[in-house]
């Protein structure tokens, strides 16, 4: 092979490979983006006893009771305290449990695996029994389901989040990893709800912020930005992903360098004898 | 009208016989000749683009209010004046966000364009004397661009570039016994220092693009006094240069890749964002976002950080800090094996002579073998500097991931090294067998229609 054939074979596999990477992250991308493989959840059911045509809350409470029954039982026990398998869910909270079915972390499948986000197992209704019966057998003690209410500081959202989620979650929101294996996932995949949810209790290897780290006035403007970072404004074109820096770097080289190259291949042979110049 | 002017300036500055000659100047017709020329397009794209920012932007830390339209989630927050300024520029100003993109989009392909012209350089040995000034001042150049682009993305003052600066103090701090008060001449103060904005501003806009404006005319005049190397082939040797004349077929060639250049930048700019600073907010000291890397020219240095070991060794009072080894040790010894070259192989191979003719990679298994480690060395960092993103891609630990670069660094460059070896000697062999045997890469057609090779065999 000649060596400027090898040059160019050379940069046309690494054109290709930096193309491929690119596409595998932003197939990556578009997984953590709502709407396309995982949509948002359905928003979560009142908390207040059903208006009295529907079941009751005892009923409710009797549902989940059953439901615990089928699916929790083998793990978190009969009496809520735990076994070989799961932990205890005395004082976890309403906040903890309807996040983790919520959001499809629980039931697991296998016990003390980091719990992946998904569609939820039950739907609506059953979750919101289920969530009723943990909180009035011994769960409920810890952080409740937050109560939000409409803001429209994203400024101070903004402030809070900085402090608070960008070191983890990234500064778009689209999550990063936390170490030792651990994903801080996408937040736009997640509701209002979940979001509060979790700053609330602190799922997996997130802190807890309670009231005295993030009062509920930041907390409803914390909810408010994250939902506005669903819909990104990128006034400067194609956002690469939201890949940062390093989807940048692939650009430079795939596009910038790899057109300037095929230019220079273009312009730069000019083969014909009777044109040359010669100097000694 | 054109003849007259000519005849008059010919008159009064003598030039025709300068210009004639230059005129005929030998262009090699080689494509990766041109590479140099795209960095030095670069270099102007980036003075014009450059230029029109500092009629917008502020380089100041002074807090200001923003109030201004583009971005809804700072409406009211207290900001530096630095990086209110790039926001406005970017949002309210004609051309604003087309120009800034496109400069930095600028810096990345500068920066490449440089490195891709050095290997070709390296690979085929044109550094070789009598051009060993001129690969010294290329290194130089290689730096300045690499300083010239972190001080330009560190200017915005936003919350991803603030926490490469509060990187860059620390390092400075790690430079054994003399850290802290490098620090702080080159800081005036602690981190995050309000004096600083300024300093950078001026290294940015001044100092360095006058470094970089000089020793670019004087690469191009050693080039110009030495003339181009030139690939071998019919009729070249090492006492003459075949090519292109300069006017009008080279200058019209060199015209189309700068106008190519100029518009790549610009369409980049248009329609690809680049440091969207209003995502990454903001820099307030206490604040960092993940994933957080640097421009792709100092990912390697990031990578290195990355994969540092934890040798901290105290003296007394001193320390040599762990940021000393991967911060400083290592890229200081990489370039200087880089600017030793030259003279570590005419060590290795002792050669005397002017050199005109460049050599085949494959002519010389050493120098490629060193070039291939050492751009793989290079090349394994820049990745470790993207580990976390990697990680998430492929679900696996990070801390992994880093000790699979830990290993692969300082196993993977000898491998690669090898491998081009062992495939410089095969082609040689090649080579030197097709010298031999000349016949046996000639195939003949029959009037039949078949093939046969050439004449000598056939006759066996």
């Amino acid at each position: 092979m000649r060596p400027r054939v090898a040059f160019a074979a050379a940069v046309a596999a690494a054109s290709l490979l930096f193309a491929c990477g690119v596409e595998r992250a932003a197939a990556q991308s578009a997984q953590d983006r709502p709407g396309s493989v995982m949509s948002p959840q359905p928003a979560s059911p009142p908390r207040e006893p059903a208006p009295k045509s529907g079941p009751t809350r005892a009923d409710k409470i009797k549902l989940g009771g059953e439901l615990y029954a089928t699916h929790c039982i083998s793990c978190h026990g009969p009496d809520l305290r735990g076994s070989a398998d799961g932990p205890s869910l005395i004082a976890a909270g309403t906040a903890a449990a309807d996040f983790m079915l919520s959001t499809g972390r629980m039931p697991i499948e296998v016990p003390y695996t980091e719990e992946q986000p998904g569609p939820p197992s039950f739907p609506a209704d059953q979750i919101q029994a289920l969530v009723l019966f943990l909180g009035s057998h011994g769960a409920g003690s810890g952080p409740a389901i937050p109560v939000l209410s409409p803001s429209h500081d994203l400024t101070r959202g903004r402030v809070v989040f900085e402090e608070n989620c960008q070191a983890c979650h990234g500064a778009t929101g689209n999550g990063a990893v936390a170490g030792f294996g651990w994903i801080a996932p996408p937040l736009p995949i997640a509701t209002d709800e979940q979001v509060a949810e979790a700053v609330r209790f602190g799922p997996g290897i997130m802190p807890r912020f309670d009231a005295h780290a993030i009062p509920q006035r930041d907390l409803d403007a914390l909810v408010a930005y994250v939902h506005a970072l669903r819909t990104p404004a990128d006034p400067g074109g194609w956002s690469i992903e939201a890949a940062g820096p390093v989807g940048e770097g692939l650009i430079a080289f795939a596009i910038g360098l790899g057109t300037t190259l095929l230019v220079m291949r273009l312009v730069g042979e000019g083969t014909r004898e009777e044109g040359r110049s010669e100097l000694s | 009208m054109i003849r007259k002017l000519v005849l008059a300036l010919d008159d009064r500055l003598g030039a025709a016989p300068f210009l004639r000659h230059a005129l005929q100047k030998a262009f090699p017709d080689h494509w990766s000749f041109m590479l140099g020329e795209v960095a030095a397009y670069c270099f102007i794209f980036i003075l014009l683009s450059g230029t029109y920012l500092t009629f917008f932007f502020h380089p100041s830390v002074q807090q200001v209010v923003y109030h201004g339209a583009g971005v809804p989630s700072l409406d009211g927050r207290v900001v530096s004046d630095a990086y209110a300024s790039v926001l406005d520029l970017s949002f309210q100003t004609q051309a604003g966000l087309l120009i800034r993109q496109a400069h930095h989009w600028c810096a990345n392909l500068f920066a490449a364009a440089v490195v891709v012209h050095m290997a070709r350089i390296f690979f085929t040995g044109a550094f070789r004397k009598p051009r060993e000034i001129n690969w010294l001042i290329g290194l130089t150049l290689l730096l300045l661009v690499m300083a010239d682009g972190f001080t330009g993305y560190s200017l915005p003052d936003d919350a991803l570039s603030g926490a490469g600066l509060r990187i860059a103090y620390s390092i400075a701090l790690g430079i054994p016994f003399l850290g802290d008060w490098i620090a702080y001449l080159v800081f005036g103060n602690s981190f995050p220092s309000p004096q600083f904005e300024g300093r950078l501003y001026a290294m940015h806009i001044l100092f360095i693009p006058l470094a970089l404006a000089g020793l670019i005319t004087l690469h191009v005049m050693i080039l110009w006094h030495q003339k181009h190397t030139q690939f071998p082939g019919p009729g070249k040797r090492e006492d003459n240069v075949r090519g292109s004349p300069l006017w009008p077929t080279y200058a019209v060639r060199s015209t189309a890749l700068m106008l190519a250049t100029f518009g790549i930048l610009l369409f980049l700019g248009g329609v690809v964002e680049i440091n969207p600073i209003w995502h990454y907010g903001p820099y307030d000291p206490w604040t960092v976002a993940s994933p957080a890397q640097p421009d792709w020219y100092v990912g390697w240095l990031d990578g290195s950080l990355r994969l540092g070991p934890r040798w901290a060794i105290y003296f007394g009072h001193h320390a040599i800090s762990t940021l000393f080894w991967p911060g400083i040790a290592l890229p200081l010894t990489f370039f200087a094996l880089l600017y030793a070259w030259p003279w570590i192989e005419r060590r290795l191979q002792p050669d005397d002579r002017y050199h005109q003719l460049l050599q085949f990679p494959w002519q010389n298994p050493l120098r490629t073998s060193f070039g291939v480690a050492a751009l793989s060395f290079a090349g394994i960092l820049l990745l470790a500097g993207s580990d976390d993103i990697q990680a998430r891609l492929l679900s696996v630990p990070v801390q992994s991931l880093a000790w699979v670069y830990r290993v692969a660094l300082w196993t993977l460059p000898w491998v690669f090294a090898a491998l081009a070896w062992r495939i410089c000697v095969e082609l040689q062999a090649r080579h030197a067998y097709a010298d031999e045997h000349p016949e046996r890469f000639v195939l003949v057609r029959s009037a039949e229609g078949g093939y046969e090779e050439g004449p000598r065999l056939s006759t066996e």
